[in-house]
């Protein structure tokens, strides 16, 4: 019997590929995928008390949902800002990648490492010193008095959507730099020299062939940098103030303090849906317009 | 043809400024002889770092943080250096499907993984603490660990498992004499940089610690407090300074005995 199995693991790849996957498989499965199930499930209950659940299977959290206007708002906004994050990260990281990719000659290498180092230094202190650069008393404001040019400390720095947008684009910075790098780098040289001897302008070049070529990249970026900032919660926490909230601090608050853990988990499967639903529809957007331009 | 521009120059050096200049500010002020973060800076003074070093709240902390994080790195280092060997050495079937669920962890919001294993965590009766923030810490540190592992893996000529075999090793003796020596630079690597993603890991602590709290807890709860913040800061530049070590010594080794035209490799991230 023993043989046997054995001859079949010998002969089936498949088989084999798949004991080595079983580890990560089975992580993925226990350790996400059953608790989201389990989110699902539970936000077609109703919390009774602290400690009761009636499961009772019921639309209600997504009508709690719907009929409180801040929660509706705070989805819109959680979007909205996260695409802003997404948009300023690319337009700011592009030319930095382009750089790198065209321009630097010796030690690329280097110019990646010190570009995403940052990106590894504690996230929560990085996020904090943005706090202390544009609060009231922060670095900005007080350079400013300090030199004269302004007499009252500017207030529209800290606690806006403004201020969470430019603070999470600092802080995924580099996971726009990595992707698009990697997609200019790859772009065949000698394509670009074509296009100049067919008589094409620098900047025709760049928008005929080497942006459309590093659409991957550009994708790649949209998608690690948009889904993952719908859910921020620290930066909205410290520098968004009552105009910066986001969903994912109702969602805390919920699991916290408001203990409503049905609406918190409807809340999560909304925000899950809705950026899943972005995100298809911006890759399904991006391929289209890069088969167009190629 | 492109020899030099320089206004992507310029523009780079702006950029790398409004990089480092938020990281710098930290370790600037944790010298400053002042509780308030202001310019212009008052004196130089040590007297914050004295004070870190003798915060024992910290210390539990910061042992929290290296038992998390050492058991975490082993962990998805172990599982995904399993899973990058089946996708660099078999066509496996419904590859896409596996890759993509794998590297999932990586991308979905944290704050929902965060939720759902408080609600199965709650639900099946357990206490919160430092083991499901272990496990999530797993999941979220094993898609990255693979992307390392694989951009290595594949660099390699599979004719030397091949000539291994030959030879009369069995696959263990081959796994264990070549495929692992050549791999170990990006194994350490692995282990490294998931040690430092656990370490500075905030929202799925924040949610699944309970009482225990790691680093990032520690610091996030000392925000609050003006008077206590110059001895996070001085822990900040420590963390800083100790972590750019890590990682650049990770980067080298990455590139450690691979080809020299494959130098840049940089794989996955």
């Amino acid at each position: 019997m023993i043989r046997f199995w054995q001859k079949i693991y010998a002969k089936n790849d498949n088989i084999k590929a798949y004991s080595l996957l079983l580890p990560a498989l089975i992580l993925v499965i226990l350790a996400m995928a059953s608790p989201m199930l389990l989110t699902v499930v539970t936000s077609f209950h109703t919390q009774v008390s602290m400690i009761e659940i009636d499961t009772t299977l019921t639309f209600d959290r997504y009508k709690d949902f719907f009929s409180r206007p801040v929660y509706t708002m705070l989805l819109v906004r959680s979007i909205k800002i996260s695409f802003f994050v997404t948009l300023v990260t690319l337009i700011t990281t592009y030319p930095l990648a382009y750089y790198i990719a065209f321009y630097v000659k010796k030690n690329k290498m280097l110019w990646i490492v010190l570009m995403t180092l940052p990106f590894w230094t504690s996230y929560l202190l990085r996020v904090f010193s943005w706090k202390v650069i544009l609060g009231h008393k922060g670095v900005i404001n007080s350079a400013l008095i300090a030199s004269g040019m302004i007499g009252e400390p500017l207030s529209f720095l800290i606690y806006s959507q403004t201020a969470v947008v430019l603070t999470l684009a600092h802080a995924w910075a580099a996971f726009a730099i990595l992707p698009l790098y990697v997609s200019l780098d790859k772009i065949d040289k000698s394509l670009l020299e074509a296009s100049y001897d067919l008589g094409n302008t620098k900047f025709e070049t760049f928008w005929r062939v080497t942006f459309p070529l590093s659409l991957p990249g550009v994708i790649g970026a949209i998608l690690i940098i948009f889904i993952p900032t719908v859910g921020d919660y620290v930066t909205p926490q410290l520098v968004g103030g009552t105009d910066g909230r986001m969903l994912s601090n109702m969602i805390q608050s919920l699991f916290g303090r408001a203990n409503n853990f049905p609406l918190g988990a409807a809340s999560a499967v909304l925000m899950l849906l809705s950026v899943s639903f972005v995100a298809v529809v911006v890759t399904y957007i991006t391929r289209k317009v890069s088969l167009r331009m190629s | 043809m492109y020899n030099k521009n320089n206004i992507l120059f310029f523009y780079a050096i702006v950029y790398f400024a409004f990089l480092y200049i938020p990281v710098m500010l930290l370790p600037v002020f944790s010298f400053n002889d002042a509780i308030h973060m202001v310019f212009p800076l008052k004196g130089f003074t040590l007297k914050w770092y004295d004070q870190m070093i003798h915060s024992s709240r910290l210390h539990r902390a910061l042992m929290n943080s290296v038992k998390v994080g050492v058991i975490a790195s082993i962990f998805s280092t172990f599982i995904a250096l399993l899973a990058a060997k089946a996708f660099t050495k078999y066509k496996v079937k419904l590859r896409q499907l596996s890759y993509g669920a794998i590297l999932l962890p990586f991308v979905i919001p944290e704050i929902i993984i965060a939720v759902s294993l408080i609600v199965l965590w709650t639900g099946m009766g357990l206490q919160l603490g430092l083991v499901p923030v272990t496990i999530s810490h797993i999941l979220f540190c094993t898609p990255f660990c693979m992307l390392v592992l694989i951009s290595r893996m594949e660099g390699f000529d599979r004719n030397l498992e091949e000539a291994a075999m030959d030879l009369g090793e069995n696959a263990w003796g081959t796994f264990w004499r070549v495929t692992f020596p050549i791999a170990l630079p990006a194994i350490v690597a692995s282990l490294l940089l998931s040690f430092v993603i656990s370490f500075d890991e905030f929202i799925l602590a924040f949610f699944l610690s309970s009482q225990d709290q790691t680093l990032p807890l520690y610091m996030w709860g000392q925000l609050r407090f003006p008077k206590k913040l110059p001895h996070v800061l001085a822990l900040g530049a420590v963390i800083i300074v100790a972590t750019s070590i890590i990682v650049m010594l990770s980067y080298w080794l990455r590139n450690l005995g691979s080809p020299s035209d494959k130098k840049s490799n940089i794989g996955g991230i």
